[in-house]
């Protein structure tokens, strides 16, 4: 039966993150893009929200439920404020939430408890590669077996943390399977470069890192010695960042409409001029019609639909083409104000050109 | 708690649907393309009596019976979403023909939104009787489409008789000429009460076939949906009771814009349903360009990088996208309506995606297919021209647009113009 109406529970976290990302994230966002640095206290508020630990069974720590949809509403809410916040306050989640859904019981046991049980702390992954046609399902980072373990070999881009975190989730092909694999703080043959220049997001720490043939032991394969399904992360993955696009997006229109509606032009408001109020209310339509794709998205994966997958790949190439329409034009609404740092917008276009790229920097 | 399963009386009648518009439409489509004005007797007998069985009605869901739900334990309602799903259906099989379907249509819709529950149960019985009957709704004049408020037609009270006198000439009135002409069915003719008031003299008349002085004048020939009749119609001293006015008796004294926002009730609750019938196209031609393109061996491959595939399977994958949510938009806003939440925004931007995303479907499903898409050996050219009048009928997708900024942004008529 259809109901577009979140649970009293979520209702509470959504009203909570969104207080979070009006009051604390979005009013920090332009310096800490400037600087290329969030504030700890900002992150650690974020953290304290609880939203990782809601998405952790008891028994390892956490109070909750893992549930897609439960997070895409969050998750649009905090990338609300600001979408390299939002990363930097789920990036323990990128290490987290795949032992969550494929971990062994021993990786949980070991893990969870000391990630959630504290403050903030750096964990991350490595997904991405740096070559044009990175594919998620292709890897080009391979995993082969060593003995008793594995030795991993190959280069990876845009690692948040690298350099900080304690613990991380390498992925690699394995034959025909991408696994992923505990990588922890030091390990011999890791080599972390410098902090990475991209269009957007400078708040967020992003490090190359190279694999020079790296000894992993068989009980830090993800899963333990059965392996996993790489499918169920890729499509919390690609929810994560359809969801933060949703967030990006919506900001841009409240902008957009804030600044039509205050503009004089012609003796009128310029929202007023149909050709800026169209625009407006297809950015709008826009928006409510992708969320709602991501909606059903995340509630196949919910549901154990056999078609949430392709589902959810769906959703993100709609989030990301939505995320560049809507963000151009609220940079057009506001005409020359719109290409000046002072106003969010021309954040929130860099961060719209993303979403089609950065899969892999979020999860939930 | 957010859902997004297919109630079950709804999945449970698809079926049946689908084969009525395997076995009934499709093979009759291009026929009727090519034979304007013809009339589709055959679905329309079978519609008719499979309705009349199942208690399926018009474009408006009826009233539930309050009686028949226990106090407390209210069924949810589900009417307007089991409507778009059949109507999705139905013009997957034709949309052109779909339009043909007895049981009311838009006037019938009108009734339902605007009328009091006496009306309802004056006008709305003769669809369920034996034979097949039309309702349709007239509005548009030659100088008055999307401006509604322009209508001329007259409609004044004869005191001596308690009669309304119209006079005026209706144009693109859809199935006005079936409504008229080939069954005991009705026009709701909208009318002004007093042309100097603007639209607070506008109000809403039942006109039964049958009517002395009204006659259909013309029957178009358009680009697309042939097999619907699109009628002209002219009132010269068609006279019909006071109580066809439709609402209650004291909305002929209010010189309020009640009538005036009677037809526009009638459009939020009928937008996403035309809407509907737009994803029907839709879905139509991207199965059929999917299918034409598998057969010359041409996979599409779902979750590779966009750099990765090649421009088909681009344009294809997009098309997905944009069928898929404006879908869901369709079904929120029905859905809203369902839970008599006011839906105007929703209503308005589910019409004007599906009109957009049927046009680029079928545009793009044409070029795709080079010189197969341009011939009539299929149905995309077709698909094609039907798509058009989504965006144009029941309001233009500029209308829409309209619509939807004056609700984000807050501001009346007067403040967007």
């Amino acid at each position: 039966m259809y109901s577009f109406d979140p649970t009293e529970e979520q209702q509470m976290l959504i009203d909570a993150v969104q207080r979070y990302a009006t009051n604390d994230l979005r009013p920090k966002a332009h310096d800490a893009e400037e600087e290329g640095e969030i504030p700890e206290k900002l992150i650690e508020k974020g953290w304290e929200l609880g939203y990782l630990q809601a998405s952790i069974p008891e028994e390892f720590g956490g109070f909750g439920e893992r549930s897609l949809v439960t997070g895409v509403l969050a998750a649009e809410e905090l990338a609300y404020g600001d979408f390299a916040g939002t990363l930097a306050i789920m990036a323990p989640g990128l290490f987290a939430i795949p032992i969550t859904i494929a971990g062994s019981l021993l990786q949980k046991e070991n893990y969870l408890p000391e990630i959630i049980g504290g403050s903030w702390k750096a964990y991350s992954a490595a997904l991405i590669e740096p070559a044009y046609d990175f594919d998620p399902m292709d890897l080009r980072t391979v995993a082969i077996k060593d003995g008793e373990g594995f030795l991993i070999s190959g280069e990876k881009t845009y690692v948040p943390y690298a350099a900080e975190a304690e613990k991380m989730l390498l992925y690699a092909r394995m034959g025909d399977k991408i696994q992923g694999f505990i990588i922890s703080k030091g390990m011999e043959g890791v080599e972390i470069g410098e902090r990475q220049k991209t269009l957007g997001i400078h708040a967020l720490p992003l490090y190359p890192v190279k694999f020079n043939g790296v000894k992993v032991s068989a009980d830090n394969r993800l899963g333990g010695d059965e392996g996993h399904a790489f499918e169920p992360i890729l499509s919390s993955m690609q929810l994560a960042m359809a969801s933060m696009a949703l967030g990006v997006s919506r900001a841009a229109l409240d902008y957009a409409i804030e600044y039509a509606k205050d503009r004089d032009v012609f003796g009128v408001k310029v929202a007023q001029k149909q050709a800026i109020a169209f625009m407006l209310a297809e950015m709008a339509t826009e928006i409510e019609s992708i969320r709602l794709l991501v909606w059903e998205a995340a509630w196949m994966m919910d549901n154990g639909k056999p078609e949430a997958h392709r589902q959810a790949y769906l959703a993100l190439t709609g989030a990301a083409d939505m995320a560049m329409m809507v963000t151009d034009r609220a940079v057009q609404t506001l005409g020359g104000h719109g290409y000046i740092r002072e106003h969010p917008v021309e954040l929130w276009m860099r961060n719209g050109r993303g979403f089609a790229m950065l899969n892999g920097l979020a999860i939930i | 708690m957010i859902d997004f399963e297919i109630p079950k009386p709804i999945a449970m009648t698809m079926t049946a649907l689908e084969t009525v518009a395997v076995n009934m439409m499709r093979p009759k489509s291009r026929y009727f393309d090519e034979h304007e004005h013809e009339i589709p007797w055959d679905y329309i007998t079978f519609m008719h009596m499979a309705m009349r069985q199942t208690g399926a009605g018009s474009l408006a869901p009826a009233e539930e019976k309050k009686k028949e739900i226990p106090e407390g334990k209210e069924r949810p309602r589900i009417g307007y979403q089991q409507l778009s799903f059949m109507l999705e259906m139905l013009s997957w099989g034709d949309c052109g023909m779909y339009l043909d379907t007895p049981g009311g249509g838009l006037g019938a819709a009108a009734v339902e939104a605007a009328g009091t529950s006496e009306q309802k149960q004056k006008f709305l019985a003769r669809f369920r009787g034996e034979k097949p009957v039309f309702g349709a709704m007239a509005m548009t004049e030659s100088q008055a489409g999307s401006d509604t408020s322009a209508i001329r037609t007259t409609a004044v009270l004869d005191k001596d008789t308690n009669e309304w006198v119209l006079n005026g000439e209706k144009i693109f009135v859809t199935a006005g000429h079936k409504s008229l002409c080939e069954s005991e069915g009705f026009v709701v003719v909208w009318a002004t009460i007093d042309p100097t008031a603007g639209r607070a003299g506008m109000r809403a008349f039942v006109v039964p076939a049958g009517t002395k002085g009204v006659q259909v004048s013309k029957l178009e020939h358009k680009l697309g949906i042939r097999v619907s009749d699109t009628a002209s119609i002219v009132m010269q001293d068609a006279r019909v009771p006071f109580e066809n006015l439709l609402g209650s008796a004291e909305v002929i004294k209010e010189p309020t814009t009640k009538g005036f926002k009677g037809a526009m009730a009638t459009f939020d609750a009928t937008r996403p349903l035309v809407a509907a019938t737009a994803i029907g196209v839709a879905r139509a031609a991207l199965e059929e360009l999917k299918k034409i393109l598998e057969k010359e061996g041409v996979v599409i491959r779902y979750g590779l990088p966009r750099q990765k595939i090649t421009a088909i399977e681009r344009e294809i994958i997009d098309m997905d996208v944009m069928l898929r949510s404006a879908w869901l938009l369709i079904i929120k806003s029905v859905w809203m309506a369902d839970n008599r939440m006011p839906n105007s925004k929703e209503a308005s931007m589910a019409k004007l995606r599906a009109g957009d995303i049927v046009n680029r479907i079928t545009q793009r499903a044409v070029e795709i297919l080079g010189p197969l898409g341009y011939s009539r050996e299929f149905l995309l050219e077709k698909w094609f021209r039907d798509a058009k009048i989504s965006d144009i009928y029941e309001g233009t997708g500029q209308i829409n647009r309209l619509i939807v900024a004056r609700h984000i942004l807050g501001y009346t008529g007067r403040e967007l113009r």
